[in-house]
């Protein structure tokens, strides 16, 4: 197993070479630059010789193979550089925001298999009937409803029914679970019911296929009750393509939360970004981008080892 | 007689006709596909059917409720949301339906040729999709429509739906590639194969009409996301850009300010958002059932 995770990950490495590099000269076309819009933003008229001054300090000035290689000697090391908009590092610019979207990320996806999952069985065992026709209505309205709006809704529905908002600062959860909780479960409702959508219909998929195979009817056969069946093993086999899913779905949100944190004006990764592309803070979204790949494959190779555990039949290749 | 003879013949002529056995078969289908008719009507003729202007301000009618004048209220530049919604049905469609069959027509033929050359070509292939897999669907598409700016040609912006369909690309090429390496494998290729048929003939007459089925649901279901991705372009303020009527704008700017005391100017895009996106959906799915001849009994 430690040869096959150090293989995939010297396989990453080439990937993320070439994420560094679309992602440095793509954004290079950009119209603008960070300086022009940091000193004229406000309206207020500059010397070129300020503006000159400032884009010596941020290295703008060098050839941009030159540029190039400084951001990849300082990938090698591991260091993203600083923010060309605060001068910050970008690793605690990512870091002071990442917990937040982390955090709604992960309640998310507990929000979604604890939807998805009861209700994908319920519909695969009353396969054809009204119940499944609910789900499946259920699911497609999931993946139809953007979640920035339903995240309005829940906010317009809590102004009418308790009158006010969830609270706009954020408190840690070690600090104050009650208050945490309470901020973050709202944006995470929004969020998570696109992901019970996608998972549901998954399950359901899943299980009628497992339920059709032939170790199933050797159980009936045998007379073991439906419900142990079901549980014992039926769902343990069909979960596993669900868990595919959970782990693409969960890389996906953390980038995919960018309009839902605007909507509940939440600070997290998803703003920083948008932020970030507007200010043209080119080392902040590289180093961002290179964070959100480096996050997807990684969570790829967690989903194919939990796979392997899960499934013996499963081989490392 | 031959009245009795030539009836049933004739019916079932009409029966065979595919979209009259896909509103039989799949009733869930043809409602999705009658919304969708009704939203493309409205979209083409909106100049006939809407009635205000969407775009001119009227300060004497802001935010006004739902009233038998303004049938979904106004917004606060007095503008009648109804309108804005059958003008906003324009913009969802062109920009849908084109990047949807933008990214899923170069998708693919780039997985149909990656599965058909095999090796080499084929590896290289994988490794560019894998690459623009890790990007995050939404990050792309920022990056993208923050690079190429706007590129309005008869006021639809080029570069916004570039944005919206390369996400699509590398998505489309994946599944293609895995219908086409088991087509490329069946019987009859190797049939035509040895019937000494040139390789373009056995990709474009035994391969590619066999493709359209996984293609046709993918686009359908692609156009769904073009459609919520534009919405939430548009919303980040990085879409379509005012004064042109499109639902993710609706839902922006000013909208948050006064959803409170207003609540119809935020339900009533995002109800058009999601019943579009709702119908394309369906009809995917519908289409699925129905092309796929496992689930055909």
């Amino acid at each position: 197993m430690f040869r096959y995770v150090a293989n995939r990950l010297l396989l990453a490495i080439p990937t993320l070479i070439g994420v560094a590099v679309i992602t440095f000269f793509v954004l290079r076309v950009l119209p603008g630059d960070i300086v022009e819009a940091k000193l004229r933003g406000d309206g207020t008229t500059v010397t070129a010789d300020v503006i000159e001054r400032e884009r010596a300090r941020l290295g703008l000035d060098k050839p941009r193979s030159e540029q190039f290689v400084d951001w990849m000697k300082g990938l090698a090391r591991l260091d993203l550089g600083n923010s060309m908009w605060t001068g910050r590092p970008v690793i605690e610019e990512v870091g002071a925001r990442f917990e937040i979207t982390f955090q709604i990320a992960l309640m998310a996806t507990l929000i979604g298999c604890f939807i998805a999952i009861p209700l994908g069985t319920l519909a695969a065992l009353h396969r054809g009937t009204w119940i499944d026709t609910a789900v499946r209505v259920f699911a497609v309205a999931g993946l139809a409803v953007p979640s920035f709006w339903l995240g309005m809704l829940i906010i317009l529905a809590m102004l009418w029914s308790i009158g006010t908002l969830p609270p706009l600062t954020f408190t840690p959860i070690w600090q104050n679970p009650a208050a945490n909780l309470w901020q973050l479960i709202w944006p995470a409702l929004a969020v998570g019911y696109r992901f019970a959508a996608v998972l549901t219909r998954i399950v359901r998929s899943s299980l009628l296929e497992v339920l059709g195979e032939d170790y199933i009817r050797t159980a009936r056969a045998k007379g073991v009750i439906e419900s142990v069946i079901v549980r014992r093993h039926a769902l343990r086999n069909a979960l596993l393509p669900a868990v595919t899913v959970i782990g693409l779905e969960f890389a996906f949100l953390l980038g995919g939360l960018v309009v839902t944190e605007q909507v509940f004006s939440l600070n997290g990764l998803g703003k920083l970004f948008v932020q970030s592309v507007a200010r043209h803070d080119f080392t902040l979204i590289q180093g961002m981008v290179m964070l959100f790949a480096t996050f997807y494959i990684v969570t790829n190779l967690v989903i194919d080892l939990v796979y392997a555990a899960l499934d013996p039949r499963v081989r490392y290749q | 007689m031959t009245d009795t003879t030539l009836r049933p013949a004739k019916r079932s002529s009409w029966l065979r006709n595919p979209v009259v056995d896909f509103c039989i078969k799949q009733p869930a289908g043809m409602v999705a596909l009658l919304v969708l008719l009704v939203m493309m009507f409205a979209g083409v003729f909106a100049e006939y059917i809407a009635p205000y202007d969407p775009v001119r301000n009227n300060l004497a009618s802001m935010l006004q409720p739902p009233s038998w004048k303004h049938l979904l209220g106004t917004d606060p530049f007095g503008r009648d949301i109804l309108s804005r919604i059958i003008y906003g049905a324009r913009t969802a469609l062109i920009i849908g339906l084109s990047s949807a069959f933008v990214g899923c027509t170069i998708g693919a033929i780039i997985g149909a040729a990656s599965a058909y050359f095999g090796g080499k070509i084929d590896n290289a292939i994988q490794r560019c999709i894998d690459l623009m897999l890790s990007f995050p669907l939404i990050v792309l598409a920022l990056v993208v429509v923050a690079v190429l700016g706007r590129w309005l040609v008869f006021g639809i912006d080029i570069n916004l739906i570039l944005a919206i369909a390369i996400p699509i690309i590398p998505q489309v090429a994946r599944v293609i590639r895995s219908s086409a390496l088991v087509i490329r494998n069946l019987p009859y290729v190797d049939a035509a194969r040895i019937a000494g048929y040139s390789n373009t003939r056995i990709v474009l007459r035994h391969m590619i009409p066999n493709l359209m089925a996984p293609y046709l649901i993918m686009l359908t279901a692609y156009i769904a996301q073009a459609i919520l991705l534009e919405a939430v372009l548009s919303f980040l303020g990085l879409g379509v850009a005012e004064p042109v009527p499109a639902w993710g704008l609706m839902l922006s700017g000013s909208a948050s300010d006064f959803f409170e005391e207003a609540p119809w100017i935020v339900i009533f895009p995002g109800l058009a958002i999601s019943l579009a996106v709702f119908a394309f959906n369906l009809l995917g799915d519908a289409l699925r059932d129905w092309l796929d001849p496992k689930f055909k009994s």
